[in-house]
């Protein structure tokens, strides 16, 4: 099979301090790949680079086939919103608006009817065991219920690829742990890829592989035979 | 895990014939490696010896063994010990994994792809036990953690090890 999304021999640098030097890594469709690495290695800049958020210096991001390093903002901006999916540590809900809300808000930006949104965005909330918390506003949820909102309002739109940086890095073990069951369940049944940056290994475990980012490389370890 | 403390164990909840405690014990603690026969009956031959558990009869029939055991107080009493008191902790630093990271450092090998190597195993075992723990029951999820739990916690040890390699190169180089 061929990646889906590269990155290849990607430079980036915030002001005088490089972050990524020469970082390379491909990932399958319907992967779920971990980019691990200690505090400063680079590896959320490698997914911000990824995912059209930052631009890189030099080398290539290149997604499903396109050249996603040379696109302009307003292109880069559509690939965000249309055929990739985000989940972040921290405060990733609109306040002002319900959960199911904030779950439809990506197909709303896309264009979609609020009529056709909204039922869509509801169907996450009994597969993410969320029923009777639709109208909700984030501060009346729990962290663990916030971050499966987040994680519906990831995959509502069908992306291709969902970025996850350190999705249950505000959660206890065990939330954080039924966050990622879900995660993977929800990715492998729509064919998801899912690029998740985390430091935990028992997070990471739950991918299919690991790649180690280190001073701004990424070391992918030979895979290991079953 | 100690097998004729578990055998005990499982004669305390009642009265069983070896071929019951064998699938008891592959059902609950085997977790993929069944206890062989021999085993079973040549541990409960020394409980016997031992006092610890007595032959209750044996039923008529078939087969080479239809001995029913029953536990002893002087086993009750060492089932109830053993549950009681904690296990002791583990002296982790006295690994394999330590006597080869010194090992390859006093012979100026490349300490750190051996801790890269080792990471790679452990985190494909997690991901094995993390794939038992999300289709199995809850005693194999429970158990599926223990390890992972462990095999975290080595997961740190050979991060932090990776990032002294320098420092202990000097220790056991001087």
């Amino acid at each position: 099979m061929s990646a889906v999304i590269e990155a290849r021999d990607v430079e980036f640098s915030f002001g005088q301090t490089p972050a990524l030097r020469g970082a390379s890594v491909a990932v399958e469709a319907g992967e779920i790949v971990a980019v691990m690495g200690p505090s400063g290695s680079g590896k959320s800049t490698l997914l911000h680079c990824l995912a059209g958020i930052l631009v890189p210096d030099s080398g290539e991001i290149l997604f499903d086939g396109a050249r996603v390093h040379a696109m302009a903002e307003t292109e880069r901006s559509s690939l965000r919103r249309d055929r990739f999916g985000f989940v972040f540590q921290f405060g990733q809900l609109v306040p002002e608006l319900t959960a199911v809300e904030n779950v439809a808000l990506p197909l709303l930006l896309s264009g979609v009817h609020r009529k056709q949104a909204l039922p869509r965005a509801q169907a996450w909330f009994a597969r993410l065991g969320l029923d009777g918390l639709e109208q909700r506003r984030s501060g009346e949820l729990s962290g663990g219920q916030a971050q499966r909102v987040a994680l519906a309002r990831g995959l509502v739109a069908e992306p291709q690829v969902l970025f996850a940086d350190e999705p249950t890095g505000a959660l206890d073990s065990l939330t954080g742990e039924e966050v990622m069951d879900l995660l993977v369940g929800a990715a492998r049944e729509q064919g998801t890829t899912v690029i998740l940056v985390t430091h935990e290994p028992r997070i990471a475990a739950y991918a299919d592989r690991e790649v180690m980012v280190r001073d701004g490389r990424v070391n992918a370890p030979d895979r290991i035979a079953s | 895990m100690s097998v004729p403390l578990t055998l005990l164990g499982l004669l305390e909840r009642e009265p069983s014939h070896g071929y019951d405690l064998k699938r008891d014990y592959d059902a609950f603690f085997g977790r993929g490696k069944p206890l062989p026969f021999g085993q079973v009956y040549s541990t409960l031959s020394r409980l016997a010896r031992d006092g610890k558990v007595v032959i209750s009869d044996v039923a008529p029939g078939s087969g080479p063994d239809r001995k029913r055991y029953i536990i002893t107080d002087v086993g009750a009493t060492e089932v109830e010990q053993w549950l009681t008191q904690p296990v002791d902790p583990e002296p982790h630093l006295q690994t394999v994994l330590f006597a080869k990271v010194v090992l390859a450092l006093m012979l100026d090998r490349p300490a750190a792809e051996y801790l890269d190597t080792q990471r790679s195993a452990h985190l494909h075992r997690m991901r094995e036990l993390t794939e038992i723990k999300r289709a199995g029951s809850l005693v194999d999820a429970l158990l599926a953690d223990h390890g992972l739990y462990h095999l975290e916690a080595d997961l740190r040890w050979i991060e932090m090890t990776g990032a002294r390699l320098d420092a202990l190169r000097k220790e056991v180089r001087p």
